[in-house]
C-alpha cells in the first residue's frame, strides 16, 4: 500500500539528510508502528506518506514514495487527500472549522462528495468514534481526548485507505488513550484501513501493532519486522519488554497478558524478596536563596514600589506546601473542591487523574496564578497569589506543559542570563545547571532548535536557578522518548534527595511508579485517593504500571526494582 | 409535538398551536446566518433614522431581549457584552469631545465653564475648553446614542449567528477565500490565548506582567507562535484537500476571466457615471450590465471548484419571518421619518423633552418577532452542551453496516472522559 524506494530527505541548511536509504513496503490492512528515539526523522517519514514532505515543508526528497500506486512527487497533498488521512501531533492545529459536525464534513466537502453521502458518513463516524453527543459542540470546548477523536474522525470520513498518525495518544490520559487505540484497532480489523503511526508511549501501543519499523539513529536505514523481533534489538522499549529481556523470556512478550503467563517462575524467584520500602524522608528542608539587592527602576522608585517586599521576614514552615480545603471556581464550574494536600521537603508527589480533573488548576493555584475561591494555600509560609512574582520564584517553580512557553530569549546563553537576573542568583548559576542537565549544548543554540527533551531540561534549569524548595512539573514526559525520560528521572531523583519537594501532574503511570513517593488521584476536582505509591497504583487497573500488573499480587513497581532484587548487575 | 404532524386533516386546535410553537434548535432547523444579519441590519437602519433616545433605547431593548432569548453558549455568542461596552464607550467619547472641543450648537443653558485655552489666530474655529451648555451635551448624547445603538444591533447579529456560517453561504467561486477568512478570524482568539499563556510564563519566571517592557518581550513570541500555528493549519488544510480543482475546458476558463474582469470594469464605469455630473445617462445601464457580467463570471468560476456543501442552512418560513421583521422595522422607521419627523428628531435648541411617538414605537416592537419564532437553543448547561460525556466506543459494529443511530455506541459507560 505504501512503498518507500531508496528515499532520503534533506532539509535546507541541514548538514546531513534527516532520512536516508529508506526502503520499505507497508502492506494493506496492517497497523504499523514507527519507533525510535527523538529526532531520528519519524515525523519526516510520516510526512512523506501524505506528501507534506517535501511539498509543504520544503527540503529535497530523493527516491520514490508511492501510496496505492500514486507517486507523491507528482501528486500534491491535496490530490492524495482521498487516499491518505493525516493527523499531526497537536489536534488543535488540525481543525479548520469550529464545530464537531462541520469538522467531520470538511474533508468530504473538499473532495466534492454528494450531500446525502456526506450526511450518512458523518452519522456513521459520529457513532464509530462515540462523538454523537458532541456533534454540535464548538471544538474549542472539548477535552484533549475528545479533540483527538474528532481529529481522527475528520480524516476518516473521506474513507482513506491509509491513516497516518503522529503520536496520537501522547497527550491523553490512560483511559482516553485506550479509547483512541480501540478505534484504530477497529478500523484495521473491520475496514482494512492501513495505519502507520509513530508513538513514544510504546507500553500503550506495541501490543496492537502488526509490524514495527525501527529507526535506530538519525540517518540510519529503518529496520522492519515483527514486533517481538524488533523489540529485542530496539533502543526504546516499554517496561513489559524490558522485564522480558531481564527474565530472558523467548519470544519477548508484548502485552501484560503474554507476560503474566510466563511470569509464574519470576514471581516464584521474587517471592522471597521484599520489594524495597520507600526510603524515609530525611532530606533537610531547603532555604530559599537570599534575595540579592534589587535595583529598582525610576518608575518603581517614584511610585515607591519594590521596597516593601524585601523587608518582610521569612516565615518558618514545616511543610513546603500546605493546601487546606481548597476550592476553585471558574464561572459556575467548580474546578477544585475541598482539596487538602501537604507536601513535605524531599517528597515527590504524583498528581494523576483524567484530562480536566483539575491537576493543572491545582498546580496553578500553588504558584499563585489562580486565586482560590475558598480554603487556604501556603507555599513556604506565603499565600501564593498575594505574593510578588519576584518573591514567589524563590519558593516555587513550575515547568509548564509546554516548556517552550517559559523560554523567550533567542539563545541558550541569553536565556540563562535572564534567568540569573530574574532569580537574583549569582551570574552563571543557570548556565552551570544547564551544563549539568544538558552536557553538550552550545551557548548560541536557539531554544526552538532543541529537541523536546532538551527544551524541558533548559526550562527546568531556568526554574531551578532560583532554587525553589517546591518544584512543580506539568505533564513532563509528553513527547519524551525513553532515554530522555530516564535522564529526567535521574535528575528529579537527585533533586528530591537534595531536599526539593516535587509535585508532578502526569498521565504517565510508569513515571509515577519510578519517581513518586506518594500518588494523589484527582477526579472532578476532588481528591479520591492519596497514599503511598504502591498502595494507590497497584490496586488500580488504570494507574498501575506494567511491572506491577505482571507481577501482581507482589508489589513491584519498576523493572529497576526487579533487576536489583535479582541481583543483576547490568 | 410530533403527534400533530402525523394526524390527518382534523387536527385539534391544541395540536395546531403546538405545531406553531418554536421548536428546539438543532442543526436541521438552524436559521441561516443571513436571516439574523438581515434582522439586525434592519434594526440598525431604523436606529440610523432617529435620534430620539426613547426609540433608541427601545431598539436596544428589543435587540437585547432577542439575544437573551435565543443565543447559544457558543464562544461567539458571548460577544454581545463586548459590543454593549463598546457602545457605552462611544457615548462617553462623544461627550468628552463635546465638552473639551466645544460644539457648533448654540445654547443658552450654561452648565459649567472650563478655562479656555487661548489659541493663535491661524487656529480660528477651533476651541479648547470654554462654555459648556446643556444643549450641546444633549446633542452629543443623542448622537452618541445613535452610533452606540447601531453597534449594539451589529453585536446582536454577531452573537446570534455564527460568523463562519455566514461566510459559508458565499458563492462557490469565493468559498476558498471564505475559508481563508474564517481561519484568519480564529487567529485573534488564539493570539489572545497565547498572550495569556506568555503572561503566565512571565509570572513563573518572577517578572512583572504589566508594563511596556513586558508587552514588547511578549510580542515577538506571540507572533511567532501565531505564525507557526497558521502554517500548521495550512498544512492540515492542504492534506485534507483544500484547493482541489476540477479540470475545466480552456474556453470556459477564458470566458470566466473575461466576464469577471469585464463585469468589474463595468461596475466601476457605471458607478463613476452615476457620481459624475455628465454621465447619468449611461451610468445605470452600464452598472447593471457590469453586475450581471460579474455574477455570471462568479457562477462560471464555481464550476472549477469541486466542493459540495454539507447540510447548508435552509431558508424556511421562520427564517423569512426573522429577516422580514427586521426589514419591517426599517421600512416603518423610514416611513415615519416623514410623518413623525419631529418626534424622531427631538429638538435640542430649544431643549425639549423627547416624547415617544406611538406608531413608530409599535413598529419597533415588530423586531421582537424572532424571540417567538426562532428555534429555541437548549438552555446553558444542559446535557447537550456541557455534560461530561462517557463516549468510549463500545462493541464492534462494522462501519459500513452500522444503521444510523442504532450503533452500540455511547452506551452508559463508567469512564467519563471530561
Amino acid at each position: 500500500m505504501i512503498r518507500f524506494e531508496q528515499v532520503s530527505v534533506r532539509y535546507e541548511g541541514a548538514e546531513r539528510p534527516t532520512l536516508s536509504g529508506v526502503d520499505l513496503t507497508v502492506p494493506e490492512g496492517e497497523l504499523v508502528l514507527l519507533v525510535g528515539p527523538s529526532g531520528v526523522g519519524k515525523s519526516t517519514l510520516l510526512g512523506a506518506v501524505s506528501g507534506l514532505v517535501p511539498h509543504f515543508t520544503g527540503g529535497t526528497l530523493s527516491g520514490r514514495v508511492t501510496v496505492d500506486g500514486r507517486d507523491t512527487r507528482t501528486h500534491k497533498p491535496r490530490e492524495l487527500a482521498d487516499l491518505v488521512g493525516t493527523v499531526g501531533q497537536d489536534p488543535l492545529s488540525h481543525f479548520v472549522t469550529d464545530t464537531v459536525e462541520d469538522e467531520l464534513a470538511y474533508g468530504m466537502e473538499s473532495l466534492g462528495l454528494a450531500p446525502d453521502v456526506m450526511r450518512r458518513r458523518v452519522e456513521e463516524t459520529l457513532d464509530l468514534l462515540g462523538l454523537a453527543e458532541l456533534r454540535d459542540r464548538p471544538i474549542a470546548t472539548l477535552s484533549g481526548g475528545q479533540q483527538q477523536r474528532v481529529a481522527i474522525g475528520s480524516v476518516l470520513t473521506p474513507h482513506p485507505k491509509v491513516l497516518v498518525l503522529d503520536e496520537p495518544t501522547s497527550a491523553l490520559d490512560p483511559a482516553a488513550a485506550e479509547d483512541v487505540l480501540a478505534v484504530l484497532q477497529r478500523l484495521v480489523h473491520d475496514l482494512g484501513t492501513t495505519v502507520l503511526m509513530a508513538e513514544h508511549r510504546l507500553e500503550r501501543v506495541v501490543q496492537y501493532a502488526d509490524r514495527v519499523v525501527l529507526l535506530p539513529s538519525p540517518g540510519a536505514a529503518p529496520v522492519m519486522g515483527a514486533p517481538a523481533d524488533i523489540m529485542a534489538v530496539s533502543p526504546v522499549r516499554p517496561p513489559v519488554v524490558a522485564l522480558g529481556r531481564l527474565a530472558g523470556w523467548e519470544p519477548l512478550p508484548l502485552s501484560v497478558r503474554d507476560a503474566r503467563r510466563r511470569a509464574a517462575d519470576l514471581r516464584e524467584r521474587l517471592a522471597s524478596v521484599q520489594p524495597p520500602a520507600p526510603e524515609p524522608l530525611t532530606a533537610p528542608p531547603l532555604a530559599p536563596v537570599a534575595p540579592s539587592p534589587v535595583r529598582r527602576g525610576v518608575l518603581d522608585r517614584l511610585l515607591g514600589r519594590g521596597a516593601r517586599t524585601a523587608a518582610e521576614p521569612e516565615p518558618a514552615a514545616d511543610a513546603t506546601a500546605r493546601v487546606e480545603r481548597l476550592g476553585v471556581r471558574r464561572g459556575r464550574v467548580e474546578a477544585l473542591r475541598r482539596v487538602t494536600l501537604t507536601v513535605a521537603p524531599g517528597e515527590t508527589v504524583a498528581l494523576m487523574g483524567r484530562n480536566g480533573a483539575g491537576k493543572s488548576t491545582l498546580l496553578a493555584t500553588l504558584v499563585g496564578m489562580v486565586e482560590p475561591t475558598s480554603g487556604t494555600v501556603l507555599v513556604g509560609g506565603r499565600t501564593p497569589h498575594r505574593t510578588q512574582p519576584r518573591e514567589m520564584v524563590r519558593r516555587v517553580g513550575l515547568v509548564p506543559q509546554e516548556p517552550r512557553d517559559l523560554l523567550y530569549a533567542d539563545s541558550v546563553a541569553a536565556e540563562c542570563a535572564a534567568a540569573d537576573s530574574d532569580a537574583g542568583a549569582a551570574p552563571g548559576s543557570c548556565r552551570a545547571l544547564v551544563s549539568e542537565l544538558l552536557p553538550d549544548v552550545p551557548d548560541d543554540t536557539h531554544p526552538r532548535d532543541l529537541s523536546e527533551g532538551q527544551r524541558l531540561a533548559l526550562a527546568l534549569a531556568v526554574v531551578l536557578t532560583a532554587r525553589p524548595p517546591l518544584l512543580l512539573l506539568d505533564e513532563p514526559t509528553r513527547g519524551l522518548d525513553y532515554a530522555a525520560k530516564a535522564r529526567l528521572v535521574t535528575v528529579l531523583g537527585g533533586l528530591a534527595a537534595r531536599g526539593h519537594a516535587i509535585v508532578l501532574a502526569t498521565h504517565d503511570v510508569e513515571l509515577a511508579a519510578e519517581l513518586a513517593h506518594r500518588v494523589v488521584i484527582l477526579a472532578d476536582g476532588e481528591v479520591v485517593a492519596d497514599g503511598e505509591t504502591r498502595q494507590v497504583v497497584v490496586s488500580s487497573p488504570a494507574f498501575a504500571p506494567q511491572t506491577s500488573k505482571i507481577l501482581a499480587p507482589q508489589k513491584w513497581l519498576t523493572v529497576a526494582q526487579v533487576r536489583a532484587a535479582l541481583g543483576d548487575p547490568s | 409535538m410530533t403527534a400533530s404532524t402525523s394526524a390527518p386533516a382534523g387536527r385539534t386546535p391544541l395540536a395546531r398551536r403546538r405545531a406553531l410553537r418554536a421548536p428546539a434548535a438543532s442543526r436541521s432547523n438552524a436559521l441561516p446566518a443571513g436571516a439574523w444579519w438581515l434582522w439586525a441590519l434592519g434594526l440598525a437602519t431604523a436606529a440610523s433614522r432617529t435620534t430620539n433616545p426613547l426609540l433608541l433605547g427601545l431598539l436596544v431593548g428589543v435587540a437585547g431581549y432577542v439575544v437573551a432569548a435565543r443565543r447559544t453558549d457558543a464562544p461567539w455568542a458571548r460577544s454581545y457584552g463586548a459590543f454593549i461596552r463598546i457602545g457605552l464607550f462611544v457615548v462617553a467619547v462623544r461627550l468628552v469631545f463635546s465638552v473639551f472641543l466645544g460644539s457648533p450648537i448654540p445654547g443658552t443653558h450654561t452648565v459649567f465653564t472650563l478655562p479656555e485655552v487661548p489659541l493663535p489666530d491661524w487656529a480660528k474655529g477651533v476651541r479648547l475648553g470654554g462654555r459648556v451648555t446643556a444643549e450641546q451635551l444633549v446633542f452629543a448624547l443623542y448622537d452618541g446614542a445613535k452610533l452606540a445603538t447601531l453597534l449594539i444591533c451589529i453585536g446582536a447579529a454577531n452573537s446570534l449567528a455564527n460568523p463562519a456560517r455566514l461566510l459559508k453561504s458565499l458563492p462557490g467561486a469565493l468559498y476558498e477565500a471564505g475559508v481563508a477568512v474564517v481561519v484568519a478570524m480564529t487567529f485573534a482568539p488564539n493570539m489572545v490565548a497565547d498572550v495569556m499563556r506568555l503572561r503566565t510564563a512571565r509570572r513563573l519566571r518572577g517578572r512583572p506582567t504589566g508594563g511596556i517592557k513586558a508587552v514588547l518581550q511578549i510580542g515577538l513570541p506571540v507572533l511567532e507562535g501565531a505564525l507557526e500555528r497558521s502554517v500548521a493549519v495550512a498544512a492540515s488544510m492542504d492534506a485534507r484537500g483544500y484547493g482541489r480543482t476540477a479540470q475545466v475546458p480552456p474556453a470556459v476558463r477564458r470566458t470566466t476571466n473575461v466576464l469577471t474582469l469585464g463585469g468589474l470594469l463595468g461596475v466601476c464605469a457605471g458607478t463613476y457615471g452615476l457620481l459624475a455630473a455628465q454621465g447619468a445617462v449611461y451610468g445605470v445601464p452600464v452598472l447593471i450590465a457590469g453586475l450581471v457580467a460579474a455574477m455570471a463570471g462568479l457562477r462560471l468560476g464555481g464550476a472549477r471548484s469541486v466542493r459540495t456543501r454539507y447540510r447548508p442552512d435552509r431558508w424556511g418560513v421562520r427564517a423569512w419571518l426573522v429577516a422580514g421583521s427586521g426589514v419591517a422595522v426599517a421600512v416603518a422607521m423610514i416611513w415615519a421619518g416623514g410623518a413623525y419627523g419631529e418626534a424622531l428628531h427631538p429638538g435640542v435648541v430649544p431643549l425639549t423633552a423627547p416624547v415617544l411617538p406611538l406608531w413608530p414605537a409599535a413598529a419597533v416592537l415588530i423586531g421582537l418577532l424572532p424571540a417567538v419564532v426562532a428555534p429555541v437553543p437548549p438552555p446553558v448547561g444542559t446535557p447537550a452542551n456541557a455534560a461530561p460525556v462517557g463516549a468510549a466506543p463500545v462493541g464492534a459494529a462494522p462501519v459500513g453496516a452500522a444503521p444510523v443511530g442504532a450503533a452500540p455506541v455511547g452506551a452508559p459507560n463508567s469512564k467519563e472522559i471530561q
